[in-house]
């Protein structure tokens, strides 16, 4: 950061962050460099920074971390970029959810204004700029930049259609630059250790490293740090150390709602922006999900879809609508009760919703239905066409039954049923009365595992 | 940028409301801010409490309650006394979240969103707490529980000083077939 403020120009340090290569870590993947110079060539002023950390998507905590581990890595960031750009105020903006990382950056803002590398005249270089924390309220949308923007202003999170982009009227109508956490904790060990440094990491379009939030059914779960363009299956099997359970890999899920489920057979795909996005799924901001052969496809298109339909803005009709419609019908499929044309109208409309949508929370909230029907469309089948769900998590389409040669009468799942579906007596066979069954799982999770008594059936 | 609060008002009595907006600054664009400061203290936003900060602020009411509705924070119910969280974020959910919360709700005789009758409890649902390495969580009046089982949740219950009971048959319809 003091190279930068007292040995650098402006120009000089937007040409090194364009010569690193890198992108936006919160998804799209700008390139940063180009964006911070739009910025800097614009007239008016004040010009403000943002630090976009709304981490939504489900199943990614990297910027929760960082805030939490190390925010000055950010705001150091951000005092480099606000030089840059000619910026005298910034702000970070972070979700509701995470007190800790907002109780750790008001810390961390004191103390950089109390050692006089954060408010006037920064390290006597003669260049004033400040930092204000903003918390999020709880609304998804608010991640995407323009929605934010609303947010700091005191407006509902109402995204609007880009261009102009922010760099050319942002916060207020004023030139902002609005980064995500991660991009900007890169910042310092760009300027640091040099562009050429940076840019030795990575593939030929995706530079230097991310951080990924590996979770779900895997036995390593937290969070890695790896170059670009890695295997899939160095970080699924060799960092993440595999499946629990013996059981079978299915998908790896990338980039929360907006992303896609990345089958078995593209596991040797290197992880970089491009690839991800040919495959279907999306960098995103870093969430990786590993399912496996217990996970049903159709049902966490659903989950992903109601998530979105839950939190569209409501806006533009594509999204509004087309999400509720979809979510429809694949709970129709989920519940066995789809029909064969379901699949083409499925299609159909997130089509529709991709092409129609105003924001990147519309234009993307298909992709999971749509990658999920890319690579297994026999899941999605089995339930139309066989009214069974091979995974056996859709409720309507499997039964829970007590095998009669393995129980031993324990009378645990008889008192742990909360629909009163059991009968039986100590040391006698139980039976499950289907017609009361909620299918609620509770008898299969408490029987003891020695005995495995109950099992889950479909069609 | 924002617009300074217009000095109103025929009595100058400092409400809570009034201490909270004054504290920033009195700036219209620090409504959400504000909003959650009166939230956190009153634990929810009375109508009387929007229609105060709609004056004090010198906004229509509409837009009040535009952002008082929009963000998921803000609750315009009141809340109960003890909060449960059931994360839903995809981690919970493939590691079975969602058979947590239906737990939850059989217990507590209410659905997600829903406060019970008593005031007593509140269940909630949320998107993703960024925890994911310890799926399925739950976190409890501010207590994160990591790992939940049905047999666990009963034992967070109960530090709640909701006693374990014979469910009952389909207690207040949560939990129906669909």
């Amino acid at each position: 950061m003091a190279k930068a403020l007292t040995r650098m120009t402006a120009e000089e340090i937007i040409g090194e962050i364009t010569a690193s290569g890198l992108r936006g870590r919160g998804g799209a993947g700008f390139p940063t460099g180009r964006k911070w110079d739009l910025c800097r060539r614009e007239k008016a002023r004040p010009k403000y920074l943002i630090c976009n950390g709304d981490e939504g998507d489900p199943g990614a905590f990297m910027d929760r971390s960082v805030l939490e581990a190390d925010p000055h890595a950010v705001l150091e960031g951000m005092v480099v970029g606000a030089k840059a750009v000619g910026a005298a105020k910034g702000f970070i903006y972070i979700r509701n959810e995470y007190p800790l990382a907002l109780e750790r950056m008001g810390i961390a803002i004191r103390q950089g204004r109390k050692l006089g590398l954060l408010g006037k005249d920064i390290l006597g270089s003669g260049f004033d700029f400040d930092l204000e924390i903003v918390r999020g309220a709880g609304a998804f949308v608010s991640g995407e930049e323009t929605a934010l923007i609303a947010s700091i202003e005191g407006q509902r999170a109402f995204p609007r259609p880009r261009p102009p982009y922010p760099a050319q009227h942002g916060l207020w109508g004023q030139p902002t630059v609005i980064n995500n956490v991660e991009t900007w904790a890169n910042i310092p060990s760009i300027i640091r250790r040099g562009a050429a440094w940076f840019s030795g990491l990575g593939t030929e379009t995706s530079k230097g490293t991310k951080i990924f939030s590996l979770v779900g059914k895997i036995n390593n779960t937290g969070l890695v740090e790896v170059p670009m363009g890695i295997r899939l299956r160095d970080i699924v099997f060799g960092i993440g150390g595999g499946i629990p359970g013996g059981r079978e890999f299915k998908a790896v899920q990338i980039g929360g709602p907006s992303g896609g489920c990345i089958p078995n057979q593209l596991l040797d795909l290197p992880v970089d922006y491009e690839s991800l996005s040919r495959a279907g799924a999306m960098m995103g901001s870093g969430g990786m999900i590993v399912m496996d052969e217990d996970t049903c496809m159709v049902d966490i298109a659903l989950y992903f879809l109601r998530f979105t339909q839950e939190e569209s803005c409501g806006k533009c009709a594509p999204c509004r609508i087309g999400t509720r419609q979809m979510a429809e019908i694949l709970a129709r499929i989920a519940a066995g009760e789809g029909g064969p044309e379901d699949l083409k109208k499925l299609e159909e409309l997130a089509l529709t919703v991709k092409h129609g949508s105003l924001c990147g929370l519309g234009q993307t909230a298909p992709n999971p239905v749509l990658s999920t029907m890319r690579y297994f469309l026999d899941e999605y089948r089995a339930h139309i066409d066989d009214r069974r769900c091979p995974a056996l998590v859709c409720k309507n389409l499997i039964t829970f039954v007590i095998e009669p040669e393995k129980c031993v009468g324990c009378l645990l799942c008889l008192k742990n049923c909360p629909a009163n579906a059991v009968a039986g007596e100590p040391k006698k066979v139980h039976v499950i009365d289907q017609a009361a069954c909620i299918k609620c799982g509770a008898c299969f999770n408490v029987c003891p595992p020695k005995i495995r008594a109950v099992s889950k059936t479909t069609p | 940028m924002a617009q300074k609060r217009k000095t109103s008002g025929t009595d100058s009595k400092p409400t809570a409301v009034r201490r909270i907006i004054a504290k920033y600054g009195g700036q219209t664009r620090a409504i959400i801010p504000i909003l959650q400061d009166i939230q956190d203290r009153e634990r929810w936003l009375s109508s009387q409490v929007l229609e105060e900060v709609a004056r004090e602020l010198d906004v229509p009411l509409a837009h009040v309650y535009s952002v008082a509705t929009f963000y998921k924070s803000l609750s315009l119910e009141p809340r109960g006394r003890h909060i449960c969280t059931v994360c839903m974020g995809t981690a919970c959910h493939v590691r079975g979240g969602t058979a947590i919360l239906e737990h939850f709700e059989r217990r507590l005789r209410i659905r997600a969103g829903q406060t019970s009758p008593d005031r007593e409890y509140t269940l909630e649902r949320v998107n993703c707490l960024g925890a994911c390495a310890l799926a399925p969580l739950v976190v409890a009046d501010g207590r994160y529980y990591s790992q939940m089982t049905e047999s666990k949740a009963n034992a967070v219950l109960e530090t709640l000083g909701r006693r374990s009971e014979r469910p009952h048959r389909n207690p207040s319809g949560a939990g129906r077939r669909r």
